[in-house]
């Protein structure tokens, strides 16, 4: 129980996906103009995660044992087209929730947080409920991170700034302290 | 594409991805794998190397199989090359450096997901010949290789007083720890891009002052 814990907070804040790996810095710079659309997009996030995880562990655990080299080309085709099915079942079954979450998943899928999350899952040997609490944590760090960034933008958005360093230049120094800031959870657990 | 045969025109395409479309300063694409293992430079040069490698391998390929290719799936074909090419440069690697391709870890599997290579594939390698998607690749992938390299001895040099291993300054230099930690990569990209568009806009300011000038004497 401990380690699950541990595997939650760890992928949440220590090691979050977006300001300490670096992953899934499209969507971070992409669509974070609005509050709004960044927390669906987080949301979409953490559903298509949650996928992955299941599909990852299930490729891993059946098909990787006998063919090991095929692990990026599996995990993307499989991952791909899993999430395009998905997508499909939300459509005919809860059209609400397709609305909320439906655009932003076929975006979604190729994105390098989710190959980096069955990659880093996969790489460190995590269960079946270990990928899951994993998946959870590292799609509610990058939901976090999206979610800030949109405040801070909107916030500068409001202030007068030079226009050189208007656009991406600001966002990605915005993004440095932001990541700066949760270094300062590395300390959270002794072990 | 009119003068696709004129010997010149592979060279415009291929000096444009250095510095007029760099991939990095200017169209500000695959930044994740560069702020990730730029922390020192010759992992940037590792990881350089091999996006070099997918980059126009896959251009070769998909070049040539255009008109093979369904316009329906031309995507999911795109990245199965480009997956392709990918787990080639990750075997090797680690077969010739297992030390990099351990510091390097799973962001070399993660070039397949470089927004900047499907989008040569997209954008270029699809309709053009073979010689100018070849030319394009090259370009491009020297362009990623000197940003990447660019951020990658900056950041080693100021975060650990170093360049490739070798130390700089001697043992009294204090070096900026942040610099080769995350954050550091957010704000030295961050100002190499302030940098690029402070000099676009003093020579966008220069034109205009020099079309205002002419503009008057010709009044």
């Amino acid at each position: 129980m401990d380690n699950l814990v541990y595997i939650f907070f760890s992928a949440l804040l220590i090691n979050n996906f977006t300001l300490s790996y670096f992953l899934g810095l499209c969507p971070f710079f992409g669509v974070t103009s609005k509050f709004e659309t960044a927390f669906r997009l987080g949301l979409a996030n953490i559903f298509v995660m949650l996928i992955t995880s299941i599909s990852a562990w299930f490729l891993n655990t059946y098909v990787l044992v006998h063919a090991p080299y095929l692990k990026t080309i599996s995990f993307i085709v499989v991952i791909a087209s899993t999430v395009q099915f998905v997508e499909m079942v939300i459509k005919k079954l809860s059209p609400p929730l397709y609305r909320a979450l439906g655009i932003f998943l076929p975006l979604i899928t190729t994105n390098c947080a989710i190959l980096g999350l069955a990659l880093f899952s996969t790489n460190r040997g995590y269960g079946f409920v270990e990928g899951l609490i994993y998946a959870l944590g590292a799609g509610g760090g990058l939901t976090l991170a999206l979610v800030l960034m949109a405040g801070l933008r909107e916030e500068a958005e409001l202030s007068s700034i030079p226009s050189v360093i208007k656009g991406t230049a600001m966002n990605l120094i915005i993004a440095g302290i932001l990541s700066l800031a949760f270094m300062g959870f590395a300390g959270l657990f002794s072990s | 594409m009119a003068s696709i045969s004129d010997p010149e025109n592979y060279y415009a395409e291929f000096i444009k991805g250095i510095w007029k479309e760099n991939p990095v300063f200017i169209q500000v694409l695959g930044m994740c794998p560069m702020l990730a293992v730029t922390n020192s430079a010759i992992n940037a040069l590792a990881m350089g190397s091999a996006t070099f490698f997918v980059l126009v391998g896959s251009s070769l390929l998909v070049s040539m199989f255009k008109n093979v290719i369904p316009k329906q799936v031309r995507i999911s074909c795109y990245i199965i090359i480009i997956a392709t090419f990918v787990t080639v440069a990750d075997l090797t690697l680690l077969a010739f450096v297992p030390k990099i391709h351990k510091e390097l870890g799973a962001f070399i599997a993660l070039i397949v997901v470089n927004c900047m290579i499907l989008g040569r594939q997209e954008a270029f390698s699809s309709k053009h010949s073979v010689k100018a998607s070849v030319a394009d690749a090259v370009g491009m992938a020297i362009g990623f290789v000197i940003a990447l390299f660019a951020l990658g001895a900056v950041r080693e040099v100021l975060g650990n007083g170093s360049l490739f291993g070798y130390s700089l300054f001697g043992p009294n230099f204090e070096p900026w720890v942040v610099m080769i930690l995350p954050p550091g990569g957010f704000l030295m990209l961050g100002l190499l891009l302030l940098f690029f568009n402070w000099i676009k806009e003093v020579r966008e300011r220069a034109e205009a002052d020099l079309d205002a000038t002419y503009r008057e004497e010709v009044a």
